[in-house]
């Protein structure tokens, strides 16, 4: 079944759930990665981006070329904590100072 | 797209979409959300996503208090996951300062009702935090009910149930001015047209400092970059949010089993700067790779930043303004928006629609800043 096919291999999200997702309102890869977290995965999109603003695309009449990706973040490839730990903080300062959670 | 309405709401983030609900409930279904991007595409989706009730202040711990209720009975009165969870939260002691006050706030805390606990180093490890490391830390204040949620569903659910009572969403929408007539809110001007309405909510985040400028109004809320990373997925091996001031720091491991967190760089400049910086990675590194050093061998995968809209006093904007009526404000949440959100949507949607408020939300009136009545908490910023 086409609907039961895997778009997004990190975070297992299948045709189906994008088209509904598609259908109920949200029309850009941003959108649809933080409601069904395709595009969080370890490969951060690069598998199933352009799948998916395929699937926009297919659903809303817009052109690919014109469907919006999600921003690039850093790291550009996944990195240990303990890796980017050695060493201390950069301003040898331990105190991050003021904190907030929200 | 709508050209007039009972009311427009300025933003489509966790605060607009609550607001937008809690109206329509209240009958006013009549009312346009403009967003100028796409939901929770500001702060609130950029946040941790964290919900505590300790605070060091009576009045900050009841509104707490309050959203939680509110928070735990969410899902099924929105009809969706929102992802609510009470794994607590852990606050760490490093100074003695630390320690004082927070014997200050569990005492008032206390007396409105909160279970809050007062751990010692060895009772985090065992009963709380087994992989801890405590090292420096001098105790703990710990309470079981704070509480995490997903921000992104939490927004989507709100509106998905203002959407079903009759509210419009206007996405990719920006606000370019605020209209006036008379002397009173007029309604507001679009990229893509006029919405005239007799009343307007300012919940833009940062941005509405700029949008209210457009009617010569000036509030006092300064943009501030705060950085976030988050790791590859783990089993779950630690329940609360875990925090300290003195040390900043702030990470919580999220249902999907990520860890989640940041802190704040004091020497951060006010501006919209939204990027992500080296910097940032690798202390945040250095103080989770400390804290708990079973993180030394997982991966980040993300880094991103937002914007805190901090006022003088650290405390949100709420409420009509003298200088124009009809124009409410709903922002200046200055990093804690998504946790006390609930609550302050209700009562602000209860001052709109004539309701007495039953909380004073006088306090958090833009009059306190003419009138000098500020009060800081000592457990933010
Ligand atoms: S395949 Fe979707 S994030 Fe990797």
């Amino acid at each position: 079944m086409k609907e039961d096919v895997i778009i997004c291999r990190c975070e297992d999200i299948t045709y189906g759930e994008i088209v509904e997702a598609v259908r109920g309102g949200l029309t850009t890869t941003e959108e649809i990665k933080r409601i069904l977290r395709c595009g969080m995965g370890p490969c951060q999109g690069r598998t199933c981006s352009r799948l998916i603003a395929r699937i926009i695309s297919q659903e809303t009449g817009v052109p690919v070329a014109e469907v919006r990706f999600p921003v690039v973040r850093p790291p550009t490839r996944p990195v240990e904590i303990g890796v980017m730990a050695a060493g201390g903080p950069p301003d040898g300062n331990p105190s991050g100072g003021e904190y907030d959670e929200d | 797209m709508k050209t007039s309405a009972d009311c427009v709401i300025i933003g489509g983030g966790v605060v607009g979409t609550a607001v937008a609900y809690y109206l329509a409930k209240r009958g006013m279904t009549d009312c346009v959300i403009v967003e100028a991007d796409y939901l929770s595409s500001g702060a609130t989706g950029r946040c941790g996503g964290g919900i505590r009730q300790q605070w060091s202040t009576e009045a900050n711990t009841r509104l707490a208090i309050e959203s939680v209720k509110l928070f735990a009975g969410l899902e099924e009165e929105l009809g969706a996951d929102i992802e609510f969870l009470q794994g607590g939260y852990l606050v760490l002691a490093y100074t003695e300062e630390d320690e004082r006050q927070f014997e200050k706030n569990v005492a008032l805390q206390r007396v409105l009702g909160l279970d809050v606990q007062i751990l010692s180093p060895a009772d985090i490890n065992e009963k709380v935090v087994p992989e801890l490391n405590v090292d420096g830390v001098r105790m703990a204040t710990y309470c079981a009910q704070d509480a995490s949620a997903n921000p992104f569903l939490t927004t989507q659910a709100y509106a998905d149930a203002a959407r079903r009572l009759g509210v419009t969403i206007e996405l990719f929408t920006p606000v370019t001015k605020i209209l006036t007539e008379g002397g009173r809110i007029a309604g507001v001007e679009t990229t893509r047209g006029r919405i005239s309405a007799p009343i307007v909510v300012n919940a833009a985040g940062s941005h509405s400092v700029p949008i209210a400028a457009t009617a010569g109004i000036d509030l006092p809320i300064k943009p501030y970059r705060r950085e976030i990373l988050v790791t590859e997925p783990l089993e779950r091996f630690f329940h609360p949010m875990i925090i300290s001031f003195s040390f900043g720091i702030y990470f919580r491991q999220v249902k999907h089993g990520a860890v989640i967190g940041g802190y704040g760089d004091p020497a951060e400049p006010p501006g919209f700067n939204q990027t992500s910086s080296l910097k940032f990675l690798r202390t945040m590194s250095w103080k989770l790779s400390r804290l708990m050093p079973r993180l030394n061998t997982v991966k980040v995968v993300r880094q991103w930043a937002g914007l805190y809209d901090i006022t003088p006093d650290a405390q949100p904007i709420l409420g009509e303004l003298d200088e124009l009526p009809g124009f409410f404000q709903a922002n200046g949440f200055s990093g804690h928006g998504f946790m006390i959100c609930p609550k302050v949507a209700v009562l602000l949607a209860q001052a709109i629609t004539g309701e007495e408020p039953d909380m004073d939300i006088e306090r958090l009136s833009a009059r306190r800043f003419a009138d000098g009545r500020i009060t800081q908490d000592r457990s933010v910023v």
